[in-house]
């Protein structure tokens, strides 16, 4: 591993290191930060594409990609940093400017009006319709009609015409957002080739994706972020993905390995969770597994293959298309939140915006849960609460100097109050933790492993989706990859080492046996 | 996933689709009109252009919110701005005289407009403050303006603009015969709107006020100025409103500063209408064509010698029960 | 944001205790208000003119009860003006037909079931309150209209519960408060003591996260208006007692002063934030400005511009309070 690291460090001595470009560089971005509040997104990002290259932006979870393609485009705007075109600096503003400079986006969000039809989405960015059908045939959707509502169509023609209507532009840099994701097998390739072809043309292209396949068939260079900051630029070459793993979790493989006080016993007996055949277009295409009391099992997923979905459906938010929930044997379906908190389970949302009543005191945060029925509309017991909510305090250790609203707390304390309100009364029989430790300090995530695994020993069983690698093996029993919807890899979070959930959330275990194993998630 | 169903419908589906509210709506109107004609069949030109008239300040009220729902707000002051320029026109026109003194109070009337939908669309992007509390807390400023201008009714209406709203359609050489059937003020109505509608319909800045409502930040990632847009929108809605108190005050020949019923019909006609109360849905005939057959139904209703207050009722009633379907299947289309 | 708070400005630090400790600040606008008026008209503030106010302030007060609960819960109660009068208006023409206490319960009738029907339309149909409570008060006007020809001819009787209540005072002290300062201890209880109370800061604070913890919304959303409705029915029968004078709009002209009462007292028109105390000062502050305005002879129009400016303006201050962390 050592060796491996210094041998990626020395190719990261910054980008000026980096491999020579192609050609003269069209985008030159340097030194780019972007605070949010307390979070800084991006810390010390560039980027150099060159004409004819395609370069892929690459990073975990949370590393900045989406921040720094925002400011790229004009959408945001950065706290320091420059970004040069075709030689000359340019000041972004909005991304109709970025657009007048010759630098077209595709979003993830396609960015087409939904209740507008396709002609007026064009006549609105003052796009030509001649070279956007040519564009739109070419990338494999023959006749588009113009006049079909862009609401109307499903997310991935969607995307297609969002894309034509970029090529349309005639942009000197595109800068595609997970392209291919929502797209089927053909499409991708149309699009893959259509991509390329503008390269060779002498255009330029930034490409963000999570499939490492077609990183490989399409780019030139991979350029990866890591918290914000760009740590590396690799030429993609056989190998070059081992070495461009490494480089996203970077010195995180130092952290500490399994927590030594594992108390809870290996799970075993009847699932208290058993979930079959989930599906919610678009996102969930028939996920199962088990969940067993006393087990904490961890969910891991890069953005966007169903996590949310799925917790939010097993929380009462969201109703599924198809499949099956049991709780304790017995079949499930949750119309509203109340359903699932009365049948045990209890949800602490990944963002805690959703969860905290921001302006109100910690005290009435904690007690909410056990107001929410009409039965506990009467007077309150004030003593009682107070007890109740001075032992969750003392538990999490939550410091509430900061007195009267949540919001003045500080985002690990925020994070405890959320998860702390299911504690105040019984705990819940399932714990559906979504990115519990999301943002916040080191300190207060340890604390957070070990409550996970305090409620474990008492019976409990955790469902804990994280987007940082290393708390698997730290708080995990056991972990299940997800990718497009499904359950693609699953295994005993002590074997759970990075470089292999990493692969697996790339979708790059499919077809070594990584199916068999997913299977095995839900015997 | 099906990758290209673009093609997979005929145009004549989709037209259906997307109008077929709007056509049912117009089906419904004619058999409420021929209901009026069973119920009173001496009901022909006269009953029409009464309608018609009276129907004309709630369509203009009912343009203007249209506009600003379209953008994804709501302007609770539309009354009170139309309260505003129907005595403002009002007062001028009394001192204006007959001749062109009149045209220029009607533009002064319509600039007023302007000036107090601009108030409330700068007021909405500066404050950041939402449109709902905005435009109520404007809903009492108008109010009290209009009661400065004219603390009780008074004022009057210039005779040859009242003309303009009142009979029948007549064209030189055509015998009347052939226009009886259509009122004069449809006719200005409907050229009014039109000449306002169409050209922004598909103007760079119609797209941007449909943008807006739908989606704001695809309409900022497709390069429209979100702010400007919104005060574009209230402007005109403005302007409209203007419109719409200056036919209170032609159709009455007297300015009146107590608003009349016109926010919560124009709220009711928008919704049944076919415009989505979250914005970037629907066009100006739908909500125009409900005006109308909210009209009928109080017509028809009078004419079968209900009590007018009961009317009201009736007419209320309607209109709650429209806002709160619209609520359910704004709610069942978030869900799905 | 540090800058700002390492040394603050007299309007930063002036905006912090309007935040922290609205009441305060209120009653200090108040005393100001009631110097001015000293100083304009010398004698003025005696001990009945200090009853009068109180007097005044009451019905206001109730009706702005109204407005800080649904404003709490991010709502607002433009019925309460139209079943206010509807309350009043079928007390005093019941009460010669079947008794004045009969009559008062009866008058409550009308004004649960208006309060119901905002309540389904907000909590089930999530058409928004303002337009819900606007809709309703409108047809609650045209029925009182229909209501008021088929009793023409019995005529109308203030009960004399209500006539003393409103006008009565022992001591100096106006008999209202015996109404009164019940009701506004249990309002100022049941909002902080109470599940119900919580539950509406909690659903106006967030209401994505009170659903999450389980709360079904519509349910308090239901109670909540029927509530309002009541008490805007309670303060309806009051204002009947003070005016005397049943009307077809008797109590439309607090309708936008009830509305200014809770935003001045510091309840937030976006929910979650404020309280009863605040309004109460807030309506003893809008009754003296009312004062003052009549003494300066400002025309009704211009009230109401004041009125609808005072709303824009707090409100817009307020947001920008809350903002700055």
């Amino acid at each position: 591993m050592g060796a491996m690291r210094e041998a990626a460090a020395t190719r990261q001595d910054g980008p000026e290191a980096a491999p020579a470009p192609a050609g003269p560089p069209i985008l030159d971005a340097a030194g780019v930060s972007r605070r949010f509040g307390a979070v800084v997104a991006l810390r010390d990002a560039s980027l150099r594409v060159a004409r004819g290259e395609v370069v892929a932006l690459m990073g975990a979870n949370g590393a900045g990609k989406s921040t720094f393609v925002k400011i790229l485009t004009g959408a945001l705007k950065p706290d320091t940093g420059r970004i040069r075109l075709a030689g000359r600096e340019v000041r972004l503003t909005s991304p109709a400017a970025a657009r007048r400079a010759g630098l077209v986006p595709v979003y993830q969000e396609p960015a087409l009006i939904p209740d507008l039809d396709v002609g007026d989405n064009l006549r609105l960015t003052r796009t030509p319709s001649g070279p956007f059908l040519h564009w739109a045939a070419e990338l494999g959707l023959g006749a588009v009609r113009l006049d079909a509502r862009a609401g109307a169509l499903p997310l991935a023609t969607l995307r297609v015409l969002d894309l034509a209507r970029a090529l349309a532009a005639e942009p000197d840099l595109l800068v595609l957002d997970e392209m291919t994701a929502a797209l089927p097998t053909d499409l991708v390739d149309r699009v893959l080739s259509v991509v390329r072809a503008q390269a060779d043309a002498g255009r330029a292209v930034i490409y963000i994706s999570h499939r490492f396949a077609e990183i490989a068939r399409l780019c030139d260079r991979a350029t990866i972020l890591r918290d914000g900051t760009t740590v590396g630029d690799l030429p993609i070459a056989p190998g070059v993905e081992e070495q461009a793993v490494e480089l996203m979790l970077g010195g995180r493989l130092s952290a500490p390995a399994a927590l030594a006080t594992r108390a809870s016993p290996a799970a075993s007996g009847p699932p208290r969770l058993r979930v079959r055949n989930l599906a919610a277009a678009p996102k969930l295409a028939g996920l199962s597994f088990d969940l067993r009391p006393g087990e904490v099992l961890g969910v891991v997923a890069l953005e966007g293959q169903g996590q949310d979905e799925l917790f939010e459906i097993l929380g009462g938010l969201r109703r599924p298309e198809a499949g099956r929930i049991e709780v304790d044997g017995r079949p499930r379906a949750f119309r509203h939140p109340a359903d699932a908190i009365a049948a045990g389970l209890a949800l602490v949302p990944g963002d805690r915006a959703d969860a905290l009543l921001s302006v109100r005191s910690v005290r009435e945060n904690l007690a909410l849960p056990a107001l929410a029925r009409p039965r506990a509309w009467g007077p309150i017991a004030m003593r009682r609460e107070a007890e109740a909510v001075s032992r969750t305090i003392a538990r999490l250790q939550i410091d509430t100097r900061a007195q009267g609203e949540a919001r003045r707390l500080s985002g690990g304390n925020q994070q405890k109050v959320t998860i702390g309100r299911w504690l105040t009364g019984a705990p819940p029989r399932i714990f559906l933790l979504l990115d519990p430790t999301r943002g916040i300090d080191v300190r207060t995530k340890r604390q957070i492993y070990a409550l996970v695994r305090d409620l474990a020993s008492e019976g409990v069983a955790v469902l804990f989706y994280t987007s940082e690698l290393p708390e698997v093996p730290q708080t995990c029993d056991r972990v299940i990859v997800l990718f497009g919807g499904r359950v693609v890899d699953a295994l005993p979070a002590a074997e759970a080492d990075e470089p292999r959930l990493m692969r697996a959330a790339y979708g790059l275990t499919e077809g070594e046996g990584g199916a068999d194993r997913a299977r095995e998630a839900a015997p | 996933m099906t990758a290209r169903p673009v093609a997979a419908r005929p145009s004549v589906a989709i037209v259906a689709a997307r109008h077929g509210w709007t056509l049912g709506l117009a089906v419904l109107l004619a058999l409420l009109l021929a209901l009026t004609k069973i119920i009173q069949p001496a009901f022909g030109a006269t009953g029409l252009e009464a309608l018609v008239r009276a129907a004309l300040p709630f369509a203009f009220a009912t343009a203007a919110m249209t506009v600003v729902v379209i953008a994804g707000g709501i302007d609770l002051s539309v009354a009170s701005m139309m309260a505003v320029a129907g005595v403002t026109g009002a007062v001028l026109m009394q001192n204006a005289g007959d001749g062109a003194g009149a045209l220029l109070a009607v533009g002064a009337v319509l600039l007023v407009g302007a000036a107090m939908g601009a108030t409330n669309g700068l007021l909405i992007v500066g404050t950041r403050l939402p449109d709902i509390v905005v435009t109520l807390a404007m809903l009492f400023v108008w109010e009290g303006v209009a009661l400065l201008i004219l603390r009780a009714p008074g004022g009057a209406a210039t005779p040859w603009l009242r003309e303009l709203v009142v009979g029948p359609l007549v064209i030189p050489g055509l015998p009347p015969a052939a226009t009886a059937l259509v009122p004069q003020a449809l006719l200005v109505l409907a050229v009014i709107l039109a000449a306002i509608w169409l050209p922004l319909r598909r103007s760079r800045l119609g797209l941007g006020i449909y943008a807006v409502g739908s989606d704001e930040t695809a309409a900022f990632r497709s390069g429209v100025s979100i702010g400007a847009t919104k005060v574009a929108a209230y402007t005109l809605a403005g302007v409209l409103a203007a419109l719409g108190g200056l036919s209170v005050t032609l159709a009455t020949g007297i300015g009146e500063p107590i608003p009349g019923p016109y926010l919560l019909a124009s709220v009711a006609a928008v919704v049944l209408g076919g415009v989505a109360l979250g914005g970037g849905r629907g066009g100006l005939l739908g909500p125009l064509l409900a005006v109308f057959i909210l009209r009928v139904v109080r017509l028809d209703l009078t004419l079968l010698a209900v009590d007018p207050n009961v009317t009201t009722i009736i007419e209320g009633t309607i209109m709650a029960a429209v806002v709160m379907a619209g609520g359910l299947l704004a709610m069942r289309e978030r869900r799905s | 944001m540090t800058a700002a708070a390492a040394s603050p400005s007299p309007l930063a630090r002036a905006a912090r205790l309007l935040r922290d400790n609205p009441v305060i600040a209120l009653l200090a606008l108040l005393l100001l208000l009631v110097g001015v008026l000293e100083i304009l008209r010398p004698g003025i503030v005696n001990e009945r003119w200090i009853g009068n106010t109180i007097r005044f302030a009451i019905p206001l007060a109730m009706l702005a009860a109204c407005q800080t609960l649904t404003m709490l819960t991010g709502g607002i109660d433009l019925s309460a003006g139209s079943v206010a009068t509807v309350a009043a208006f079928v007390a005093a023409t019941q009460a010669p037909l079947i008794g004045p206490e009969a009559a008062m319960l009866v008058a409550l009738g009308p004004a649960l079931l208006v309060g119901l029907a905002n309540g389904v339309g907000v909590g089930l149909c999530r058409v928004h309150p303002l337009i819900m409570t606007l809709a309703t008060g409108l047809i609650a006007v045209g029925a009182l209209q229909v209501y008021q020809r088929g009793v023409i001819a019995t005529g109308s009787a203030v009960p004399p519960l209500l006539g003393w209540l409103g006008t009565g005072r022992s001591w100096g002290v106006p008999h209202a408060l015996v109404l009164f300062v019940p009701f506004a201890a249990l309002l100022l209880w049941a909002e902080r003591r109470t599940g119900f109370g919580r539950l509406l800061y909690a659903v106006g604070a967030n209401e994505r996260a009170a659903r999450l913890a389980g709360v079904r919304v519509w349910g308090v959303h239901l109670a909540l208006y029927a509530l309002s409705g009541l008490i805007a029915g309670l303060a309806g029968l009051l204002y009947l007692g003070v005016i005397r004078a049943p009307s077809l709009s008797l109590a439309e002209p607090l309708l936008l002063p009830s509305v200014a009462a809770a935003v001045i007292g510091g309840t937030s028109i976006f929910g979650g934030r404020g309280g009863y105390a605040g309004t109460i000062v807030g309506a003893l502050i809008l009754t003296v400005l009312g004062t003052l305005l009549t003494m300066l002879q400002m025309p009704e129009g211009g009230r109401r511009i004041l009125f609808g400016l005072i709303i824009l303006v707090v409100t817009a201050a307020y947001l920008r309070l809350t903002d700055r962390g």
